[in-house]
């Protein structure tokens, strides 16, 4: 089965292991700061898998994806994360999660193995070796993020969760829609940076207010007169 | 054949030379990393060359096992380096007499008679060490297994000569992430094996919080000097498997004159190097976990390791 691939799609599979490794990665660490700086690492190997394949196929699509990556998730994202956040809540650990480091790592493993199980009926239905990798890799970063989603209790890496379903979901859709409308893409990067807005600035409110953004931990109603400043 | 014999001696002679050499090399690296001047690199030999020249004190309560303990631990490492290609490029006489899950057996054997020493001796702090390094072991052996069978499974075939050549031969299946992701494993399996920091300090004199060194504590002599030899070996040994067979399959003796084989010795020093320099790097902007967070560390090289399987199963190139 052994598909001749060209040097940049080659270099394209060392990318999608190295996504899935800091899909793992970012399941793995405790510290806000670690998940954000992983979510950096995807987002940049992402814009790099971009390149590469815009290269071996000629489209400048691809190439506008790969800058609007970089500029969205390498560069907008955590800079906004560290402006909106307060310092204490962006160097904060991570003590009290659901499961613990170990069990998170074999549940995200499962879910790995499930997205290669769920895409192996498609596979015999292409021969390229782009999507080949490309698309289990993808799915399970959006099932591997989705799970972090569930797991964390943090507000910060609960939204780093999100935007890594939607790194999976990009891996997979550059090899199988190259040529989706510029347009779908530069709003879905639009709206991943207002969401990480959003999100930083509810998570400073509540930290201002209740003291914390564990998520776990809001469980009861508070009455209180609304104060909007 | 003759030649082939001789090549297999020039293998163990270049392990068993320069294992003081890399183990003085990388703790010079970091003593620099960290801005201390640092021994010489032939300190080791200095320290080999002393210990050789002591008395050696046996106590009275120890048993046959904790003689015998020093040669095994020298011998098991020069024995694993005949099974795996240290300079050259083709297979050896011995090469298939054990593959490399013979070579983990011999380095696992070493690792129990050591274990055993140390309980031996009944010094409160060696079975400490030993219950220790049997925790990491056994944390270890999954993903040692692992590794193997994924490799195998890559390769149709457990030698570790026949591995390298698949590398080589076909690239698409250098970058697959299956290999990469076995990469990662391998290297995590290496760092605790080998006993650097992120799992245990190799530098560290504190005994409470030693895992490998507390087990060579009641050596003395000529028998310290053998444990600390054949330690210095293992992660020769252990570096040479990853380099040669894993990461970077070439620079080795292609043809079968002598000179070549020779010639191979600097191109695998060289790599040897630039893999301490990782190595350092990796050592100095870690810090040693919590002895229950290794299993933290092993089980990421665990799933690390399952997932190439899992990939290499799926998308077999």
């Amino acid at each position: 089965m052994a598909a001749q691939m060209s040097a940049p799609e080659a270099l394209n599979t060392l990318s999608a292991g190295l996504v899935l490794i800091s899909a793992f990665a970012m399941v793995a660490t405790r510290q806000v700061q670690g998940v954000v700086r992983f979510f950096v690492v995807q987002s940049a190997l992402l814009a790099a898998s971009c390149f590469l394949l815009g290269f071996a196929q000629h489209s400048l699509h691809l190439y506008a994806l790969g800058a609007i990556t970089i500029i969205a998730k390498v560069v907008a994202i955590p800079w906004v994360l560290k402006r909106v956040l307060a310092r204490a809540l962006y160097v904060r650990r991570e003590i009290d999660q659901v499961f613990n480091i170990p069990s998170s790592l074999l549940l995200a493993l499962l879910l790995a193995i499930m997205a290669v199980l769920l895409v192996s009926p498609l596979m015999s239905m292409t021969p390229d070796p782009v999507i080949r990798i490309n698309l289990p890799i993808g799915l399970a970063g959006v099932l591997i993020g989705a799970f972090s989603l569930m797991a964390r209790r943090e507000a910060v890496p609960q939204l780093i969760g999100i935007l890594a379903m939607e790194n999976g979901a990009f891996f997979a859709g550059i090899a199988i829609a190259a040529e989706l409308p510029l347009i779908a893409e530069l709003t879905v990067a639009f709206n991943v940076i207002l969401i990480a807005v959003i999100v930083g600035l509810v998570a400073k409110n509540i930290q201002e207010r209740i003291g914390t953004t564990e998520a776990g931990a809001l469980t009861r109603l508070r009455e209180e007169p609304m104060s909007w400043r | 054949m003759r030649q082939a014999i001789a090549f297999n001696f020039i293998q163990i002679l270049f392990v068993v030379g320069f294992a003081p050499l890399y183990s003085g090399v990388l703790s010079r690296l970091k003593e620099i990393v960290q801005s201390k001047r640092g021994a010489s690199i032939f300190q080791p030999y200095r320290d080999l060359w002393k210990l050789f020249h002591k008395d050696q004190v046996i106590s009275s309560e120890t048993t046959w096992i904790f003689q015998f303990t020093p040669y095994l631990v020298f011998i098991a490492p020069a024995f694993v380096a005949i099974l795996i290609p240290v300079l050259t490029n083709y297979p050896l006489v011995f090469a298939f007499m054990g593959d490399m899950l013979a070579g983990g057996f011999f380095l696992g054997l070493a690792g129990f008679f050591a274990a055993l020493a140390a309980v031996d001796t009944g010094n409160p702090y060696g079975p400490m060490g030993a219950s220790r390094t049997r925790m990491v072991g056994f944390l270890a052996e999954p993903v040692f297994m692992i590794v193997f069978f994924t490799v195998s499974f890559v390769a149709q075939s457990t030698i570790p000569y026949i591995v390298q050549q698949k590398w080589i031969a076909n690239p698409a299946s250098f970058f697959s992430p299956a290999h990469v992701l076995l990469l990662i494993a391998f290297l995590m399996l290496i760092l605790a094996e080998g006993g650097r920091i992120p799992v245990d300090n190799p530098t560290g004199h504190f005994e409470l919080a030693m895992i490998d060194e507390s087990k060579g504590l009641e050596f003395s002599g000529r028998d310290a000097a053998l444990m600390k030899w054949g330690g210095q070996m293992k992660f020769l040994v252990l570096a040479c498997i990853f380099l040669n067979v894993l990461l970077a399959p070439w620079g080795l003796a292609q043809g079968r004159g002598l000179l070549e084989v020779l010639a191979a010795i600097p191109l695998v020093l060289i790599k040897v190097l630039l893999f301490a320099v990782v190595l350092v790097t990796i050592e100095t902007s870690l810090a040693k976990l919590r002895l229950f967070r290794i299993s933290e560390f092993l089980g990421a090289a665990f799933i690390a390791s399952v997932t190439a399987m899992i990939v290499s199963i799926f998308f077999a190139y």
